[in-house]
Order: structure tokens, then sequence, then C-alpha cells
């Protein structure tokens, strides 16, 4: 999967999460430009991803993310 | 109706959602662990139970100071429920930072802890307390042979949990969330999830978050007095494999026969159901005499036909047989269960009677005993050796209701039943079956007060009240405890009735009547001029609306009314005390 399909399935899931259906958000998003994307919400929003993608981040990983567009690399790198 | 399946985020959304209509129910959550997560959830899962749950949830580590504290925000907030969440993971802490040559008393000293938060909630507020207990976590340190070392982790941690059971026991305000039960279900792996813990300091995943939530909210409902009462129960390849009409006795897979082992475990639980106190039915598109043989000659059958309360077999539709297995047991339909292997009775049953749960069953019989046992279905809040003989009482019930069909006038058959009542006031060996009676009456309740076991003693020792409870006995058996009064004195002239409640099997045969003139004459005995009676309205107890003014009080206005005991004139019964 590519960075820009990534983007669109993140998009979703924050939508979802967030109750934001009109949420939009680019690789240059930052977590506390978002409304309600706070800490809690991160680990939903982590565990989400892990389930829908399969994949599992690492501790270290998932409070390092600068941005959406780092949180996207990482998850295509995990997808191999 | 069955709830699950549910994920965190639908039950976070459900809290957003309107829930003016429900009854509130006030619960605070706190741990040694953080909670939020799980406030959620069990606020969301309550929203599908028709529960306004509004939650409070205390910071994480202040279980201590918050049940100390008399003016704490805990206390301020005045709960009905306390939830107490400690983890296995700080236990573990706790225990390394024992000494080794105290971990003998590890668990000892744990629990002395968690008695004392329970004691200090009980002399500070009334709520309720759900203690979760500890999941299973062995530290590998010895490896099996910690089982062989009394002073292993995973040693202390399984007696701390029998010896919360212990003080569960004796704490009547105490119910043990088992948590050890649901990570045994579903594993440590998806139990725990490392990133909450170390990031969030939370135990729980947000994969069991739901499962935990719907144990919590299954407590709270039983404990409001919603319970399954009643199973109906379907036959072929319901309670056996095949067809007993077409297969014949011979052929029907029970016991050592084809997948008879499953049909055998089944039967075997359901039995253990009714030994609890739920009442089994059968109903059953069958002619009744094929129907009931394997019932009384099939070697290997559980179940034989004293454990059914109703037998109901023939050609009818299920719905007008469920219904007319409902008017004759006289159980609110939210009580019953509908088992049936076939998705087409299931459907009809489910779409005709709103009320009533239909389990949607696996298609493999082998997984019906699994699938059933995780739902959780038979969750109570009390206990008591009344409950083991219900099956026998409904029988004879069942046997008075042939009985009523051959007399002519009502009162030839109520003479004939040869009706005694016992009358007392609320003694030691009853407070867990009036307790009970208050928790599970819904139908006949006047003004539907719930009431611990503790409550129910500390009531039956306050001079400020007169209780009394009612037992029934006639020529076809013993009823035991019917009804229960708590009478309050308002003052030196007054008593209102407080709680009025009788069980449904009961009614319609003078036992109403026998009550209010007992009621009265109780108010003779001790000076009274007065007593006030009250009606609450409730979805259920629309029965008693007017049974008040039916029985020679007077109304005085907003469902109040009042009977003077000079002037009142003795309702007719024939039932002799």
């Amino acid at each position: 999967m590519n960075k820009e399909k990534v983007l669109e399935a993140v998009t979703e899931i924050l939508a979802d999460i967030l109750d934001d259906e009109s949420i939009v958000v680019t690789y240059s998003t930052i977590a506390s430009d978002v409304e309600n994307w706070d800490s809690l919400a991160h680990l939903q929003i982590i565990t989400t991803i892990e389930s829908k993608f399969n994949i599992r981040f690492s501790l270290g990983e998932i409070n390092n993310f600068a941005d959406v567009g780092e949180l996207c690399d990482s998850i295509v790198k995990h997808l191999g | 109706m069955i709830k699950n399946g549910k994920t965190f985020l639908e039950l976070k959304k459900n809290c957003k959602k309107d829930k003016g209509n429900f009854p509130e129910i006030k619960i605070t959550v706190m741990g040694d662990c953080a909670t939020q997560f799980l406030s959620k959830a069990i606020e969301g899962y309550a929203y599908e139970y028709g529960i306004n749950l509004n939650v409070l949830d205390v910071d994480y580590n202040q279980i201590a100071s918050q049940v100390m504290d008399n003016h704490s925000e805990v206390y301020e907030f005045s709960p009905d429920y306390i939830l107490i969440q400690m983890c296995a993971e700080k236990l573990y802490e706790a225990f390394c930072n024992t000494q080794p040559e105290q971990r003998y008393t590890f668990a000892q000293n744990m629990f002395v802890e968690i008695q004392n938060y329970w004691n200090m909630v009980g002399t500070h507020s009334k709520c309720r307390i759900l203690q979760f207990n500890f999941v299973e976590m062995d530290d590998a340190i010895f490896g099996n042979y910690a089982n062989k070392i009394d002073t292993s982790f995973i040693y202390q941690l399984r007696k701390l949990n029998m010896l919360m059971m212990d003080g569960a026991i004796q704490n009547k305000n105490v119910f043990i969330i088992d948590l050890a039960k649901i990570q045994n279900i579903f594993g440590r792996d998806v139990l725990f999830d490392e990133k909450f813990y170390y990031t969030a300091k939370m135990p729980l995943s947000m994969r069991v978050l739901p499962e935990v939530a719907k144990q919590v909210v299954d407590i709270i409902d039983a404990l409001r007095g919603k319970l399954k009462k009643c199973i109906v129960l379907d036959l072929d390849n319901t309670l056996w494999g095949g067809v007993i009409g077409d297969d014949g006795m011979g052929a029907i897979e029970i016991g050592e026969l084809g997948s008879g082992h499953a049909f055998s475990d089944l039967q075997m639980w359901l039995k253990e159901l009714k030994n609890r106190g739920v009442i089994l039915t059968v109903c059953s598109k069958n002619n009744e005499d094929t129907a009931k043989e394997p019932f009384m000659m099939h070697p290997e059958m559980v179940l034989r036909l004293e454990d059914i309360s109703m037998f109901v077999a023939n050609w009818d539709d299920k719905v007008s047989n469920i219904q007319y297995i409902q008017q004759t047991l006289n159980l609110g339909m939210d009580s019953f269960l509908f088992l049936d292997d076939n998705p087409f009775e299931r459907n009809m049953v489910r779409k005709m009677i709103p009320n009533i749960t239909v389990p949607e069953l696996p298609e493999d019989p082998a997984q019906y005993l699994t699938y059933l046992k995780g739902l959780n279905l038979f969750e109570t809040s009390s206990y008591s050796d009344e409950d083991k003989n219900r099956t026998s009482q409904y029988q004879a019930e069942i046997g008075r209701v042939s009985l009523q069909k051959q007399f002519v006038s009502i009162d030839d058959y109520l003479i004939d039943l040869e009706m005694v009542s016992e009358t007392k006031p609320f003694d030691l060996f009853n407070y867990p079956r009036i307790s009970q009676l208050t928790q599970r009456s819904n139908q006949f309740n006047l003004r539907t007060v719930r009431y611990t076991e503790a409550e129910i003693e500390a009531i039956a020792k306050d001079d400020r009240y007169l209780t009394i409870y009612f037992t029934l006995k006639d020529k076809f058996g013993d009823h035991g405890l019917v009804s229960v009064v708590i009478l309050e004195k308002q003052d030196n002239n007054t008593l209102f009735v407080n709680t009025w409640l009788m069980s449904c099997r009961v009614l319609k045969r003078g036992m109403e009547e026998f009550i209010v003139n007992k009621i009265i004459q109780t108010a003779r005995d001790n000076g009274f001029q007065l007593v006030i009676g009250e009606y609450l309205k409730t979805p259920k107890n629309a029965m008693v609306e007017n049974i008040y003014g039916k029985l020679g009080f007077e109304s005085i206005g907003n469902d109040k009314y009042k009977a003077d005991v000079t002037t009142f004139i003795d309702n007719k019964t024939y039932i002799k005390e």
C-alpha cells in the first residue's frame, strides 16, 4: 500500500474515533492541531491502526511521530 | 436482548447519546491504575441496557485517601456504586517490595488493606462496592514449581482471590467482578496491551474493555432486579440430536449415541440452573406423549419430567404457547429465555414477543453450551434456600390452575385450598430471602424500593419500623415466604407503608386482602390511628395501581391512600393465620 492510500485509511480512522466526519488531515498535520486528539485518543488511534493494518508499533515509536506524515511512513514501513 | 460484540468506539459514542428517559444510577470508578477508558466503556454499555449511568472517574492511585475522608469527592457525589479496580501488575510491584520472609503473609496483608477500604466505604456511605479480583499472572521465577512454594507470587495471588471471595460472602454490600474469569476466556494476550499499560497505566486492552464493561453492567442490572427466571426449551435438535417423532426414542442422540455427549452436557447445565431456581419449561411442536417419552423412559436423559415446570407440546405456533406459559407462570416476559435450534422459530418469537431473550444459537450443537455460557445470562444478586424448591412450587401451582376449572364459584375453590399464612417480624434466617424479593419483585410491588441484605437487617433492628413477612401454605404445598411489608412510623399516630410486595404466584386467592387486614391490625396493636399507603408507578407495576382503593383505603391524591384503623372494615379472605 502506498503512502497516499495509507493517509486515506488513517483519515477514516481519525474521523471515526474523533467523531468528526469532515476531518481533513495532511502529512504535515500534528496532533495538537486537531480537536480532541489528546493522549488517550492517540492510544485509541494507534490501537485501531494496528488492528486494521495488522501491524504492531513499538512503545518507542508511538509517542515520537512528529506529524501524520511520519505516522504514514511508519505504517508503510511496517507493511513491508 | 443479547448485547454482545460491541466495540469500545461504539460504547464511547453511546456516552454522547440522549439518556434522558433512562433511570439514573451513579457510580464512582477508581483504581490503582488509570480508569478513564473503563469508565467510558461502562457508561456506554449501560446505555445498551437502558440505564443512564452517571460516572465519576477518580484520578488514579487515590483509593485510600478517597475512602478514608468522609468529605472526599467520592462521598460528595453520593454514588449508588463504587467500583474499585486494583491490577495484578501493581500487586506484583508490591510483592517485589515485600521482604522475602514476609511473603508468607502477603495475600493476608493485602486482603486486610482491601477489606479496610470496604469497611471505610461501609462506614461513610450506603453504596455497594464492585471490586475487581486479580487476573492470574505468573512471574516465571520458579516455573511450574511455583505451585509448590507458598511464597511464590502466583500462590499468594490465588490465595488473595480466595480471601476476597470469602470477604464478599461476609460483606453483603461487596460484589466481586471476576476479571480472572474474563482472562480465562479471552487470554492474557487479549486482555493486556503493553502499550496501554506503559503509556497510560491502563491494564485492560481496548479489545477486552467492552467484555469487562458487560460484566460490570450485568451485575448492576441484576441488582436492580433484571434477572432471567425462566427458560423455554425446544426439544428436537436443541435438547437432543434428531427428531423424536421421526427417529423414535432409540435413535435420538443423547448420552453415548452420535453427538449425544454435547446434548447431555447442555442438559446437565440446564439442570444446574434448575437447581439454582431457574424455571425450565418445554415448548415443542410434537404430540405430547411422544415428546414426553424420552423424559420418562430414556435411560441417558439428564432432564426428567419433574425438572420441567410446564410441558407444552402441541401443533400450535410457539408464540401463543410461550404467551400461555408466561401467563400461567405469571412472570415478566423480560425474564424469559427461549432456546431453539430453528432460526425460523427464533425470529418469529423475537418479532412477536419483543421483551423475550432469544440467543442466536450456533449451527453446531457442540458449541451451544460454550456460546450460552459466554453470554452470562444468569447473573444474579442473591441466592437463598428457597431458590432450590422453585420448580416443585410451580408444579404445584399448575395443579392449582387445573383444580380452579372444576369449581363453580371462586369462593368454594379458595375454601377448599385450606390456606394458612404465617406472619412474623423479619428475622435473621429470612434476611437473604426478603432482600432477594425486594430485588426481584417488579409487578406486585407498590413502591419498588430495593434493599440489600444489610439494609434489611438494619431496618429489622430499627424501632422506627415495623416489619412483617408472610408465608403461605395450602393443600398442594408450601409457597414459602411470599410477601414483605415494611411499615415506617411517621409520627405517633401514623404508619406509612414503605414497602409492600408480593410474589405473583399467590395472586387472586385472598392473600392481598389478608395482608391489608394484617397491616391494619398491626397498626391497631401498636396504637396507631392512621395507615398511609403509596403507589409509585414503574413500567411494570400497573397491576397494583388501584389496589389500596380496592381494599378499603381512601384516596388522598398523588397516588396516596389512607385508612383509619377504627372505621376500617376487614376484607373477606379464606386464609387463616
